[in-house]
Order: C-alpha cells, then structure tokens, then sequence
C-alpha cells in the first residue's frame, strides 16, 4: 500500500480479478438479520446480531482498505473515476427514494388517514359511528389515544429551540465541506484539515444534540416511538435521518485521516467529492424534516 | 493487505480454480451465468409451489394441505418466482449480454456484481427458513398487506429482511447497469445505436433505483408496526392500512415494468433477426419503452380500486392507466411490422418471441379489462386477475427468457443446442399454458375468488382443466435444464454469427465468447456492422 511504488499503466479500465470482501459481506449481511430476527421472535439473544455486525465491519474495513490502495496506487484511470461518481449518484438517489417512502407515509397520514377517520368528506360515518370523541388535527396519537402516558397525552418537540439550533448547525457544516474543498483543489492541506475536522465535529454534535432530545421526548413529553402516527412518523424519520447524520460522519472522520495521510490531490479525490456530496444529502433530507416534521 | 491483484493484469485468461472462483468471481460472464443457475433453480422451486397449488385445487374440497400451508404455497411461489426467478434472469442476461452489446471489457463495478448476486442466495435462505420455524411460512400473500400479515409467525420477519436483501441486490445491480452503459460504451457507440435490450434494462434500472427503495421503506413500516409499537397501518394510532397499499403498488407497479421491459428488448431482437430486416421504428420503439416507465408511476392505484378511494383517484388511475396502451400498442404493432415481408424462419427462439407476441398481448387486452374501474369492482380478487398476470408473466417474462437463452446460448457455449428437443420445449410450453391460464379467465368471470384452497363445485371442471395444464407446463420444463446441460457439454460448433439474420457486437466476437471480451474497443466498421437495426 505504499505510495513508492512505480505508477501503475491506468491506460486501460481498471478490473479487479476476484475478490473476498463480497461474499463476507453477504455472510455479515445474513448473519445480522437473521440475528436480528431470531433476538425479535426471542429464540435467543442478540449474540449472533453482533457477531453479524461484527463481520460486517470486517467486510468494510477490509474492501475499502483494498480500494484505497488500489487508488493510492494510481490504477484508476479517470473511467474509473467517472463510473464511481455515477455509482455515488444513483445511491445517494436511492436513498432519497428511501426517505420519500417514509415522507409519503407522513404527508398520506396528514393529508388523508387523519382527516378521514375524523369524518371528513365521503367518510363521515367514521365520526358517526367509528370515533365519535376524536377530534382530527395535527400532530395526534389517533383515536386510541396511544402512547406512554395514562391519560393519552404527549407533547411535540418545538421547531425554534433545538431543531432550529441543529439546523444551523448541519447548513454550517455544509459551509464548512465546502470550504475544506476549494482548499482541497487550491492544494492548502492546512485549511483543508482544519474546515474537515470542523464539518465531522459540527456532525457529531447534531447527533447528540438530536439524541439529547430524544432523551427529552422520551423521559418527558409522552412522546415515544408508540405515540400513535406522530411518533411513528418522527422517529422513524428523524431516526433514519440520525442513523445517515451518524454514517456521514463517520465517513468524514476517515477522510479526515486519510487527508491526514497525505491522501488526495487537487485534482483526483473523488473519495472526498462522494463523502460531501452524501453530506448534502443528509442536508438536504434535514430541511425537509425540519419544515415538515418540525414546523409546519 | 497484500496488493497482489494488480500483477492479474498479465495473464489475462487466469481464473482461480474450484469453488473460489464462483465465490470470489468479479467476471461479467461468471457472474452472469451464476445469476442465470440461480434463476433457473428458483424457477424450479417456485414451479414446485405452483404443482402444490394445481394439485390440492385438482378437485374441489381440502385434498391435501391445511390452508396455512396453501397460503404460504401461493404466497412464497410469487416472491421466488418474482424475486428469485424473472429478475435474476433479467440481471443474468444484463450481465452476459451488455457489456458484450456495447463493446465494454466487463460491467463497470465489477467487485459491486458480484455483491449484488451472492446477496440472493443469502436472501432467499432466510425466505425460505421460514417454513422450518414456528407459525411456518409467511402466508399472508406476496403483497404482505396489513393487518394480515402482521399476525404471522415467526417467519414474519425472516421474509422482511429478506426482502431488504434483495433490495440491495437489486439497487446494486441496476446501478452497475446504468454506469456501465452510461460510461463504458465504445466510441461510436451512441445512445441510439445500442440494441433494444440495452435500451429496455437502461430504463428498467432506473424504475428499479427508483422503488427498490420505496419497498424496502414500506417493509420497514411493517417491521415497527410489528415490533415496535408504530401506527402506520392502524387506525388506532391514526395510521391507515390502505396507506401500505399506496406504499407498496408505487413499488410493485413499476416492479412489473421490472419484470417485462427487458422481455420488450429481446423480443425487439430475435423479431429482427428471423425476420432478416432492421426493427421497424426503432426510435419509437425506445421511446415507447421511456413512456411506459414513466407512465408506471403514475398508476398504482388499479390495483386498489376497490378500497374506497375518491372518485377523482378511480377516474385518474383508470385513465393513466389505458394510457398505457397507447406506447404498449406501439410496441406490438412495430413489432408485427418488423415481420411484415420479412423473409422469416421458426427457430427457438423465434417461436417463443412469436408465442409472446400473441399472449403476452392476451395479457395486456385482460389487462385493459381490469383498468375499467367499474368492471374491476367485480373482477377484483378473482381468478380473472390471476390469469391476467400469468398471461403477462408467463408467456410474457418466462417465455422471453427461454427465447433469450435459445437466441444466445451458443454464443455462450459455442454449441448449438437440439433444435428438435427445443421446439418440442416450445410446443408443449405453449399449449399447456394456454391450458392452464385461459380456463382461469372463465373462473373469474363467475366468480371463483383467488387464495382460496377450496371451492364452489361449480367451478371444478375448468379447475380440473387447468390443473391438468398446470402438471403438464411443469412437467414440460423439465426439458429446459436437459437441453441447456446437453448445450454445455457439447454439440455441433457454433459459427461467431450463429443466426444468419443476428446483427450486434455480440456477433462480431468468437463463439464461446472468450472470458474477457472487448479489451481493445471494437472498431468503428464493427459498430456499425452491428447496428445495422
């Protein structure tokens, strides 16, 4: 993996021939939910789960050790550069396709289940005969009323207090990705190191700042995962957002040390391009939670 | 780790021995024939499924099986030979073929193909656990809608995370397609030169990136409803289960795109071919594909007509959907006119297209009957949905991929395979599944709901009818290993045009294809010999 060796010929696209780390990523894959699944259905515990994720961490350290060699070592033409980017692309749209799941589920409850089952239009016998007592509006736990507290009720987390602070605090990171990349292209590794190391702590904060208030939620305001459709759809989206925060992050730091590693040059470093690119994304997704979840 | 890969670049042809090389393989054509196995046995598991089914419904009254049993029987028959069967294929053949159609020395990922395949085997392992575990397989049909399927067994949710791996398959695979022909064509091999397969998956990975994704969404809602206490599909809690309808048809719609837009693409090229002329519209033709995919989108409430939508979602759904007649009559007609004083011949591969071509548009007439949302009131969860989308899915998919394997396996093998053993493949194929489907029109047509183990006497005698069709199509199959196994081990030498009428890349290369194709970029005289569509 060092950097001394000859420059490789990058004149022809670069093939790999064979390779270990797919087939231990299925086996970590299935390993980890079939864990999961039994730990759900209690045949036992969550021992194989971690041994699954263990696997799994293997499988990541050890295929991107592999690529990042490779790449040091100079046998990715810019072919091979350009599939990668447009690999990164349709799996960042993936997974906004994701997240569009979960916001259609937010906005059809909104919109539609919620109103209906308060009787509105053509389902007024819903009010008539089904619910008479529930009272349709936003944010709500439903007709049953669910949740921890005995009496049915729960609070929301307010917009302008936390949320907005996190806010600003993702729209700065998202100044300071940027920053770290024109200093990237004009080749001042000491502001680039300083903006990076920024951006993944500004990360980290957001992810427990949000964490804090999940301990809010929780401990305080009768608002939990089982809070009826509020919390279903809360969590599950600012959860999966979390859990994109947290790998974006993660993902930061490495580049972080591989830019510490004298990794990267003002014109190749697509392994910083896709971590920022994935960076808005997460950004992207928490303007959406944050005027839709939050505030409206 | 030792970098010792690099120096591979010498000794081109070297490939690890024994079950190293299937596990580490990152070759177009390895992996393309490991996802064409796989398909092929999956095709034969969800088969067994579909004897079960024929056998206890042979007779009115319980034969056989408990219900729970023959639920989980249709239920696991739709996912194996949806997920496990047609669209493996599909990305078997992608991968043998694309890569070879657009002069590209493999797919662009290579290390990604292989994840995307051994994902599956991995995936249907925990599917198919679920018959050994309590409550047994999931039964609650392929659709997994709410409540229904959130009182399963312990099965419940082997099957979603096994639907969450083939997901990922199914993203990582599209991905590698849509890089690797957006990026590694040869020069000179523009957009509007590629052949019509390449075209069809180019379009068919992007609806996948698109609602692979929404599926996998969907599942998860059902996992938290199931275990963690969520309300997305409860009342209760101010959710909805129709809201899980909504969720899953915007996936399931353009997954059935999914599973036929690439049998547009063969179809597109064995016509041709035995009919010795260029495709008729060929740019029509591409961008027909292009409306069907985007009009998927656009549709998915017909399969719900019957839930209590407003009138305004009835109208919009029943309309969008007849629009997509329109570039789907396109297809058919541009496809007969491709025939039209040709000078044809009836190969294999020919024979299947042409089977397709006839009840595939069967298929599609049904299913212009089922989008008239006051008829589908009556035809709603009945047979006649069933034989609709076996029309589709039988003679449709399965059919053109038996044309596609009888069109391109001597470039694969470098054998020719029997012809006689084909056409009788052929023959029997054809006349059973008329025999099995057609029957279940009338079924509906009276009544005869579907998911049922037991029925009305009434409807026993086209039950009789169709089982018996449905034991000889099964029995019929049985052919299709024999030939291809018989193909492999030899057999008169394939030419490297193999079909006199065959224009493509492909047939510029040697049959068998050597291991690596197109290192050095065909050469401009070659792409256009090729694209002579």
């Amino acid at each position: 993996m060092s950097q001394s060796h000859a420059p490789a010929d990058n004149s022809k696209y670069y093939l790999p021939h064979g390779t270990p780390w797919p087939i231990i990523g299925s086996v970590a894959l299935f390993t980890t939910m079939l864990g999961v699944a039994a730990w759900l259905n209690a045949w036992f515990g969550p021992g194989v789960f971690a041994l699954g994720l263990a696997l799994l961490a293997v499988m990541f350290i050890g295929w991107f050790r592999t690529v990042i060699g490779e790449n040091q070592q100079g046998v990715y033409n810019l072919d091979v550069d350009r599939s990668f980017r447009m690999g990164m692309i349709w799996f960042i749209f993936s997974e906004v396709m994701f997240f569009a799941a979960f916001f259609g589920a937010l906005f059809y409850a909104r919109t539609l289940s919620v109103p209906w089952i308060g009787g509105e239009g053509v389902k007024v016998f819903n009010k008539i005969f089904l619910w008479q007592n529930f009272d349709a509006g936003w944010p709500t736990n439903g007709p049953a009323h669910l949740g921890p507290r005995a009496d049915g009720s729960f609070e929301v987390i307010p917009a302008f207090g936390v949320p907005a602070l996190n806010t600003a605090i993702l729209l700065s990171s998202g100044v300071t990705i940027t920053i770290a990349h024109h200093a990237l292209k004009a080749g001042n590794r000491g502001i680039l190191k300083i903006f990076l190391a920024l951006t993944f702590l500004l990360g980290f904060l957001f992810v427990s700042l949000q964490a804090s208030e999940y301990g809010e939620a929780y401990m305080h305001k009768g608002l939990q995962l089982g809070t009826g459709i509020y919390g279903s759809t809360f969590f599950m989206l600012t959860g999966f957002h979390g859990l994109h925060v947290t790998i974006g992050a993660i993902m930061l730091t490495i580049i972080w040390l591989r830019t510490m590693n004298g990794h990267f040059t003002p014109t190749r470093h697509f392994g910083f391009e896709a971590v920022a690119w994935y960076w808005h994304f997460v950004d992207v997704v928490w303007l959406g939670l944050f005027i839709f979840v939050y505030w409206i | 780790m030792a970098y010792t890969e690099h120096a591979a670049h010498d000794h081109h042809d070297h490939k690890p021995s024994g079950m190293w090389r299937w596990l580490s393989t990152t070759n177009h054509k390895d992996i393309g024939t490991l996802y064409l196995i796989f398909s092929c046995v999956m095709f034969f598991v969800g088969g067994a499924m579909a004897m079960v089914i024929r056998l206890e419904l042979f007779k009115p009254g319980m034969q056989f099986l408990d219900p729970a049993f023959y639920n989980s029987m249709t239920t696991v028959h739709a996912l194996a030979m949806i997920f496990g069967a047609v669209m493996p294929a599909w990305v078997g053949l992608a991968n043998w073929m694309i890569p070879m159609q657009v002069g590209a020395p493999d797919m662009a990922l290579p290390r990604m193909n292989n994840f995307s395949f051994w994902l599956l085997p991995f995936a249907f392992t925990l599917l198919l656990l679920g018959f050994f575990v309590p409550g047994g397989a999931p039964a609650g049909g392929w659709t997994l809608y709410p409540p229904l399927v959130l009182q399963g067994g312990d099965s419940f949710p082997l099957a979603i995370f096994a639907i969450h791996l083939m997901g990922a398959s199914s993203i990582m695979g599209a991905i590698n397609v849509i890089v690797t022909i957006m990026n590694m064509r040869a020069p000179g091999m523009t957009l509007l030169r590629m052949p019509l397969f390449v075209w069809t998956w180019l379009i068919t990975a992007y609806l996948l990136i698109a609602v692979m994704p929404v599926l996998a969404g969907a599942v998860t809602m059902l996992l938290t409803d199931h275990f963690f206490g969520t309300s997305f599909f409860s009342a209760s809690g101010g959710g909805d289960p129709v809201m899980f309808q909504h969720v899953f048809w915007f996936f399931g719609h353009p997954e059935v795109y999914i599973l036929i837009l690439p049998a547009f693409g063969i179809v597109s090229e064995v016509i041709p071919t035995f009919s010795r002329k260029p495709l008729f519209g060929y740019e029509a033709m591409v961008y027909a594909t292009a409306s069907i995919a985007f009009l998927s989108f656009i549709v998915w409430a017909h399969h719900m007509f019957t839930v209590g939508m407003p009138l305004a979602g009835e109208l919009f759904f029943m309309l969008s959907t007849m629009l997509i007649a329109i570039p789907t009559g396109v297809k058919v007609f541009y496809w007969s006119a491709t025939m039209w004083r040709g000078s044809l011949s009836f190969e294999p591969p020919m024979l299947f297209a042409l089977a397709f071509l006839f009840l595939f548009t069967i298929g599609g007439f049904s299913g212009l009957m089922l989008a008239i949302a006051p008829a589908d009131f009556q035809y709603q969860d009945t047979y006649f949905v069933v034989a609709h989308f076996h029309y589709v899915l039988v003679p449709g998919s399965i059919f053109t991929i038996f044309a596609a394997v009888y069109y391109w396996m001597p470039k694969w093998t470098g054998h020719m395979y029997n012809m006689t053993l084909a056409k009788w493949h052929f023959w029997l194929s054809t006349i059973f599944v008329n025999v099995l489907f057609f029957p279940q029109h009338f079924l509906g047509l009276a009544g005869m709901p579907r998911r049922i183990p037991d029925y009305a006497t009434q409807f026993a005698d086209w039950n009789m009818v169709s089982s018996i069709g449905g034991f000889g199509f099964g029995v019929s199959q049985l052919l299709f290993p024999y030939i291809i196994y018989k193909c492999i081990r030899g057999g008169e030498k394939a030419t490297a045009q193999v079909w006199e009428g065959a224009h493509g890349l492909e047939w510029e290369l040697p049959s068998p294809a050597p291991y690596h194709t197109w290192e050095e970029a065909p050469t401009p005289a070659q792409i256009a010999h090729g694209a002579e569509h």
